[in-house]
């Protein structure tokens, strides 16, 4: 079997064309109609009784052991998932405790105690801002994509947000940087500016990946009643994607929150208080908190980068265990 | 997703508001309907005589034509899906389209409010006159046509909402939001349902029958008072009890609107329908379109048909 492509072709050039290539490679396909004619009479006696045949039991080899290599890896895919969250929970262990979430960190890195409070604010309030950027325009442009724009433009504009999707979020980081930092200061809001950058497409495709869900025959039943498109989209279309719309948002919310290539560059220097203004400076925020901390080559501040991942991961999964509620009670899966 | 003529129609969005009353002319442009102390929010605008048609049945008798659809063919791209329509639709009658599949008559109910104009690559040419107004005129807005032309499809298709929101919606947009209450229940009465959602109007359309949903997307759509009811195979997709209840309801809904069913059951047509229009296929001369075969009164249509395709159909030689 690996012979025959690699071997042929070449056979066929090393021939001069006029010296029977043609009348070579015509040989196997005469063979062909022979073998097949051959295992016509290899057919089983179709009255025998049902026990495996020719050969089935091969196939039913070749079948288990697929199977079995899926199932592997399957397993496997789910144990990584396992594995790191609990060697996160294990060494987050020492250091979780309430004051861990409502603290200050301790002012010398190397000291026990203290908590990731500002830490958790910050991400809260970077993120909320990316959000309120993101969202409204992502589901706009979802709706133009869907509703109103022509089948060229909306392939096109496709590409353009997969394009997006497809940054690397240290070159997001960059342009913010360059556009919102260099001469002035890192702030929450740069932070926020890029990480709404980073959400943009994600809202933008899954939204419109429900508005398509959205069955054509609800359109036309709006359209049919002699209301205007807008007035269609605003009351059929968007209440019936709502689900999916919340989906995507949580998602990408919970996307946004680990993301720490862009806030490097754009909120990495901060006080060790808490503070909330994302105009007036930069945001202690989790990601970048687990980043330097795990820097600092000191016990006490690993076991806080742990317990920071910790409350990462416990978020992430909670926001995508609210997704996955959300689209269940949407109006399009009843 | 715009047709390819639709570049000198007014929008179909809020600036329908703003551009209100430009040419008196043409009534389908928009016009503030307001619903009448009789309840009809839609009058016959000023009306075109039939145009010479040959009256030759009783049942037309006196009726004014509300369509009167002059040599229409309708193209998909390159394609003529039909060809040569001419034929008219009268007043408070309830007129059946019948014929075998793919034959257009989707097609052509669809033209009829403009529902294809969403196809990209929909054409259509000669023309459809509605109340002597050409539903196709550059100056008409397809959203005001399908505000006087409503429909209902062939799939019951109520939207996620509640049961009372899925009858106010229209109205609501439209302006009509005065007596909102009455004006749900006489459409849900209208239709034959309010008897047996009246005590839940507030749950989810989705949880009614089939049935109900279907007769709910009629109470949808004669909520907002329209002139005529286009309903394309509305039964096809019903169980026997529901298909009779939706029969039923046609005939007292044509005192009050003129109906257009499409229906692929030939029984259904002469259970229903006063006049009936039969399209077939043609292949001749290497086309495949549908044409207008024949068209007359159902008791003619079913008993002494003219064209000899219609008798093969009507006696189940084909289709």
């Amino acid at each position: 079997m690996m012979n025959d492509p690699v071997g042929r072709p070449q056979d066929v050039t090393d021939l001069p064309p006029e010296a029977g290539g043609s009348f070579e490679r015509s040989l196997p396909g005469v063979q062909e109609p022979d073998s097949s004619g051959m295992s016509a009479s290899d057919l089983p006696d179709l009255s025998g009784p049902l026990t495996p045949s020719g050969n089935l039991r091969r196939r039913q080899l070749v079948s288990r052991l697929f199977e079995a290599a899926q199932t592997a890896s399957a397993l496997l895919a789910v144990a990584v998932l396992g594995l790191v969250i609990y060697s996160v929970t294990a060494r987050a262990a020492s250091v979780l405790s309430l004051s861990f979430l409502t603290h200050d960190p301790p002012l010398v890195s190397g000291e026990s105690g203290g908590g990731i409070a500002p830490a958790i604010l910050g991400t809260i309030v970077i993120v909320a801002l990316a959000t309120v950027i993101a969202m409204p325009i992502g589901v706009l442009s979802a709706l133009y994509l869907t509703e109103f724009a022509s089948p060229w433009t909306a392939r096109a504009f496709r590409l353009v947000l997969d394009l997006l999707n497809g940054l690397p979020t240290i070159v997001v980081g960059l342009f913010v940087f360059g556009l919102l930092v260099v001469g002035h200061h890192q702030s929450g809001f740069a932070a926020s500016v890029a990480l709404a950058i980073i959400m943009l497409p994600l809202i933008a495709r899954a939204t419109q990946e429900t508005l398509l869900l959205v069955p054509a025959g609800m359109r036309e039943a709006a359209d049919a009643l002699g209301v205007s498109r807008w007035r269609t989209v605003r009351g059929v279309v968007l209440p019936a994607a709502r689900g999916g719309i919340l989906t995507a948002t949580v998602l990408s919310v919970a996307r946004a929150a680990g993301e720490t290539a862009p806030l490097i560059f754009l909120s990495s220097i901060y006080g060790n208080t808490i503070s909330l203004n994302p105009f007036s400076g930069a945001l202690p925020n989790i990601p970048v908190y687990i980043f330097t901390s795990s820097e600092a080559a000191e016990a006490n501040g690993f076991a806080r980068a742990w317990g920071a991942a910790f409350v990462l991961l416990a978020f992430i999964l909670f926001a995508n265990i609210v997704s996955r509620t959300l689209s269940r009670r949407s109006a399009l899966s009843r | 997703m715009r047709p390819p003529d639709s570049g000198d129609l007014p929008d179909d969005g809020a600036s329908s508001v703003r551009r209100r009353v430009r040419i008196h002319a043409a009534p389908l442009a928009h016009q503030a309907t307001q619903p009448a102390a009789n309840g009809r929010a839609v009058d016959a605008a000023p009306l075109v005589g039939p145009g010479g048609a040959i009256e030759r049945r009783a049942s037309t008798q006196g009726r004014e034509a509300i369509f009167d659809v002059k040599d229409v063919s309708i193209f998909y791209g390159s394609s003529e899906a039909v060809s040569g329509i001419n034929m008219q639709i009268h007043r408070n009658l309830v007129t059946a389209i019948i014929g075998p599949s793919g034959c257009g008559k989707t097609t052509f109910l669809r033209s009829l409010n403009r529902m294809n104009d969403s196809v990209p690559s929909f054409r259509i040419d000669g023309r459809i006159l509605y109340h002597g107004h050409d539903i196709y005129g550059s100056e008409v807005d397809r959203v005001e046509v399908r505000r006087r032309i409503g429909m209902v499809f062939q799939r019951p298709n109520p939207f996620p909402k509640s049961i009372y929101d899925n009858i106010a919606w229209a109205p609501r947009n439209l302006k009509m939001k005065d007596g909102l209450d009455e004006r749900v229940e006489r459409a849900l009465r209208s239709a034959a349902l309010w008897d047996e959602v009246k005590d839940r109007l507030n749950q989810s359309a989705l949880g009614l029958s089939g049935g109900q949903q279907q007769r709910l997307c009629i109470a949808r759509a004669i909520a907002i008072e329209p002139d005529v009811l286009l309903l394309d195979e509305p039964a096809s997709a019903l169980d026997p009890v529901a298909t009779a209840s939706i029969e039923e309801l046609m005939q007292t809904l044509k005192n009050r609107y003129t109906i257009v069913i499409v229906t692929h059951n030939m029984q259904q047509a002469a259970r229903v329908a006063e006049r009936t229009a039969f399209f077939s296929l043609d292949v001749s001369a290497g086309k495949r379109s549908g044409v207008l075969v024949e068209y007359d009164d159902t008791e003619v249509m079913f008993t002494q048909p003219a064209d000899r395709r219609t008798s093969d159909y009507v006696t189940g030689r084909f289709g």
